[in-house]
């Protein structure tokens, strides 16, 4: 339950302001792809189209195509509820809903859609997803303690936890370490690892390190400067981004030159 | 001084001096009329000026003591310091004489009977308010009952839906229009309403209520409006990004997580509406007797009770006076449970932060 993601010639814009100018990308099922580059070249915005999440700042729309294994996503008629259940997302800060208990946390995709569910089959879902995001053990003895008292790592896990207990196909994560300490983002990266088994990952990342750890592929965008749209550079395999990149401002921005 | 060797040590009054000088002030104060006073048995040294004056003496010694000792900048904090506690006990001193003033003339007439028995046939002593108070308390409900759904919802609109639209600017201008309409010109419109629905002349309880109901919704959208804008907008985005679709993310997320600040609105624009007089008085009248039919004859409200025992005392003033007291008593002990109770729920229902 992976799926293919394929993006042809995506222009994003927010009113008038063109933020990603056309990018085109295949993005291959069970892979970790890391999206990288300096602030404001339009990683965040070009990760948002994928699950159509950048629609809820107002003003913002998609020219373009985004495949999922080949359905487009801003084909006219397309649920964007729809979309994001099958695409999960896990944001820059953690954001576990603080009225709810951890258990209620990991199992509100199914509660906050008002489907039901037997205690027992809530209960495997939790452990399980707990489980796969490598948070049970550190919660188990109080799953019914509110959501928001975990420490920022393990809430961050905890977001995780909810996105795959709604078994997407394909999972995004903006920066969703950069809020975190080292010890916390290892336990996240070795998820990461585990997830690719199961999923298409992609994440947004300013940790070069972390790019280079965690993906197969790795996108480079850039911009010209101020005010101009974020285009994508170079798009190849992580070890010939970091070691021998065919571009000039890619091999700058790995090596610290700039950004 | 021996801690000057110390670069950063400057001097420091002790924690008793203020005090010290304080009665001191006063003393001097107390003094200086005491001895200027001329050698007459009927003269009474006024109190409040002897201690307006000793404060004057209290604050001008502190400061110049604290100038010489401290230097000017922590002088000049003690001089704001006692302005700011000044201001405290000024802004509080009508509150308090209001509440002896009220809880002495009220509690005479503060007794069974007052909670139990209506006006009907009383024209001297005895009677009681229990027709005004259960009238205020069915109308305010039904006030509620009207307009918390209509404001709640207002307030989801403006929030949720209509960012940068126009409607949304032209409610919002409107919602403040409202909050500055008159509490009569509201009671005439529920009275116009009411005419035209059921006839010339008519005053019944529903009528009274539109007309609280009226005054209600722009408090309940403004503060429903601040509390839904406070979430957070990562946690609307986080339902999204579960396929939540957005009427459940409202419902779910963004109305639970905002429950207790809407709660505390709601009750106090419950509190505030509670205490209005004229537009019950020209929606609602005025009535001696129990009316449990808020469709049907005129009812009384607690306001009405006191204002009309006042301006039409009877044969026995005395009773009237005292029955008036007592209302406002009444009045005020609902409106400061409501104010408790609207605290007690915001706590329940606040999200939980502990570890």
């Amino acid at each position: 339950m992976s799926k293919r993601i394929e993006i042809k010639d995506l222009n994003v814009y927010y009113s008038k302001f063109r933020a990603v100018e056309d990018v085109s990308m295949e993005i291959e099922p069970r892979s970790v792809t890391a999206f990288i580059g300096p602030s404001g070249c339009g990683k965040s915005t070009l990760i948002r189209t994928l699950n159509r999440m950048h629609e809820v700042i107002p003003g913002a729309y998609v020219e373009g195509e985004v495949l999922i294994d080949g359905d487009d996503l801003y084909a006219p008629g397309v649920d964007p509820v729809m979309v994001r259940r099958q695409i999960g997302m896990v944001f820059q800060r953690p954001n576990p809903f603080p009225t709810m208990s951890i258990r209620d946390n990991v199992i509100a995709g199914v509660k906050l859609n008002n489907r039901r569910i037997s205690k027992s089959d809530a209960d495997d879902l939790v452990e399980k997803s707990l489980r796969g995001a490598n948070l049970w053990e550190e919660v188990k003895d109080r799953l019914d303690k509110p959501g928001s008292g975990i420490s920022g790592g393990q809430q961050q896990r905890l977001c995780i936890a909810r996105t795959i207990a709604v078994e997407p196909e394909i999972i995004l994560m903006d920066e969703p370490c950069s809020a975190l300490d080292p010890i916390s983002t290892l336990a996240i990266e070795d998820l990461i690892e585990e997830l690719k088994e199961k999923y298409t990952i992609v994440i947004v990342t300013h940790n070069m390190q972390q790019a280079s750890r965690v993906s197969d592929r790795t996108a480079f965008f850039n911009i010209a400067g101020t005010g101009m749209p974020g285009k994508l550079i170079e798009f190849d395999d992580t070890a010939k981004i970091f070691s021998n990149p065919s571009v000039k401002a890619t091999e700058d921005y790995v090596s610290g030159k700039f950004g | 001084m021996g801690q000057n060797s110390n670069a950063f040590a400057r001097g420091k009054l002790g924690s008793s001096v203020p005090s010290l000088m304080l009665v001191g002030g006063l003393a001097l104060s107390w003094t200086l009329f005491a001895v200027s006073a001329p050698n007459d048995s009927d003269y009474e040294i006024n109190l409040l000026v002897v201690a307006v004056v000793g404060i004057i003496f209290f604050t001008l010694g502190l400061f110049g003591l604290a100038v010489r000792v401290e230097g000017r900048r922590r002088a000049v904090d003690r001089l704001a310091t006692i302005l700011v506690t000044l201001a405290f006990f000024i802004a509080l001193t009508p509150l308090i004489s209001l509440i002896i003033t009220v809880v002495s003339k009220g509690a005479v007439r503060f007794d069974v009977d007052f909670f139990t028995l209506s006006m009907r046939n009383v024209v001297g002593e005895g009677g009681g308010a229990a027709h005004a108070i259960i009238g205020t308390l069915i109308m305010t409900l039904a006030a509620s009952i009207i307009s918390v759904p209509i404001g709640l919802l207002t307030s989801i609109y403006i929030v949720e839906y209509g960012t940068g639209k126009r409607l949304t600017k032209w409610i919002t201008f409107f919602v403040d229009v409202m909050t500055g309409i008159p509490s009569i010109v509201a009671g005439l419109f529920a009275y116009a309403l009411f005419e035209i629905l059921l006839g010339p002349g008519t005053r019944v309880g529903i009528s009274g209520s539109a007309a609280l109901a009226v005054l209600m919704i722009p408090i309940v959208v403004r503060s429903s409006e601040e509390m839904l804008r406070l979430v957070p907008n990562e946690l609307r985005e986080a339902a999204y990004a579960l396929g939540v679709p957005k009427w459940l993310t409202i419902l779910k997320v963004v109305l639970p997580t905002s429950i207790a600040g809407i709660t505390t609105g709601i009750m106090l624009a419950i509190a505030r509406v509670m205490g209005e007089t004229a537009p019950l008085l020209v929606a609602a009248g005025f009535s001696n007797d129990f009316n449990f039919n808020i469709f049907e004859d005129r009812m009384q409200s607690l306001p009405n009770f006191v204002y009309y025992s006042y301006i039409a005392q009877g044969s026995i003033p005395e009773a009237y006076l005292n029955r008036a007291w007592a209302g406002a008593l009444t009045l005020i002990l609902i409106v400061m449970v409501l104010n408790l109770g609207a605290r007690l729920i915001a706590r329940t229902f606040a999200p939980k932060l502990g570890r």
